[in-house]
């Protein structure tokens, strides 16, 4: 692409320390890639943490692990993958210039988000009433050991509420692209923010993955 | 630019292999394969991992060093996994004190 010539709408958005959008974009998709590389690293130290005790206290997890709801950690799984395919069909609407297909689906994916975490609410509360989260009201019949049944539940709550916050975090992009779509400021040339957002959510998405089958099924084939 | 938009139907179909997969590994889990359940549901996970990552975060397209980048994250994984569980999981090989 030559350097000097863009077209005008191309420039609209084109920042000056980038010579072209063909830069400019893949800067920024690289700088996304960046961030959560790190994320990696981050939730990393949790899954280690994990496997570590687990491997440690492998009874008492299991016992632990199988006291999970497996049925809606399935199906929320499968609500967070339908709010995948539509972040990814909204990419696809701003790479086309389709500003209602992308309202819409961005919509829509907000409010798979949201159902998500109504699940999640609902998984959480459970183990409060059922006295299973870690603290001083903490019994779990399943287990002589508390200590250790303790421990799964501190990684539990902290895994998934870490990625609870991921998805917060995520829901507030969704509402800011929102804002910035429904005044048509996304266009088939200019569409990097909901391209990168998308790589976050997605992000997000690959965690849930590992986190469902390591927390919710790995040890239910011992009951 | 030179963009690649995939079509529905690709999105839609790795859509329905990843809801599929859901369903196997969540059947998988209550048949008893002894060791083995983790060895399948972190395959199932790193599958459907993939699937994500090549179709619906463009990874297939994206340029090269983005995809380095990316693989770079399993080295650094890798590297943290392997040491501490070398020592944690060797503690009580050679007899020394430490746990």
């Amino acid at each position: 692409m030559s350097e000097h010539v863009h077209a005008p709408v191309e420039t609209l958005a084109l920042r000056e320390q980038f010579n072209t959008a063909e830069q400019q974009k893949e800067s920024v998709t690289f700088g996304m890639w960046i961030f959560l590389i790190t994320e990696v690293m981050f939730f990393g130290g949790l899954f280690l943490a994990y496997t570590v005790y687990r491997s440690t206290y492998p009874v008492v997890f299991g016992v632990a692990s199988t006291s999970l709801n497996a049925v809606i950690g399935a199906l929320n799984t499968a609500v967070l993958l339908c709010s995948s395919f539509t972040m990814v069909l909204a990419v696809r609407s701003a790479q086309l210039g389709r500003r209602r297909a992308l309202v819409l689906f961005l919509i829509l994916t907000l409010l798979l988000g949201m159902a998500f975490l109504g699940v999640k609410a609902y998984e959480w509360n459970e183990k409060f009433v059922e006295h299973h989260v870690p603290g001083a009201g903490f019994h779990f019949e399943g287990a002589a050991e508390q200590g250790p049944a303790q421990l799964f539940f501190s990684l539990y709550f902290a895994m998934t509420g870490l990625h609870a916050l991921h998805m917060v975090v995520g829901a507030g992009i969704l509402c800011w692209l929102l804002y910035h779509a429904v005044r048509g400021r996304f266009t088939a040339e200019y569409m990097t923010p909901v391209d990168v957002a998308g790589l976050y959510w997605h992000f997000v998405d690959i965690i849930w993955i590992f986190l469902f089958p390591l927390l919710y099924l790995i040890d239910r084939h011992m009951r | 630019m030179s963009e690649h938009v995939d079509s529905v139907k690709t999105y839609t179909a790795v859509w329905l292999i990843l809801l599929a997969l859901t369903g196997v590994t969540t059947g998988v889990a209550y048949i008893d394969l002894g060791a083995f359940s983790v060895v399948i549901a972190l395959l199932i996970a790193a599958v459907k991992m993939l699937l994500v990552a090549l179709f619906f975060m463009h990874m297939r397209h994206s340029a090269k060093l983005t995809q380095v980048a990316a693989a770079g994250a399993f080295l650094w994984l890798f590297v943290m996994m392997a040491f501490t569980f070398a020592d944690v999981w060797t503690r009580g090989l050679v007899g020394t004190q430490g746990r």
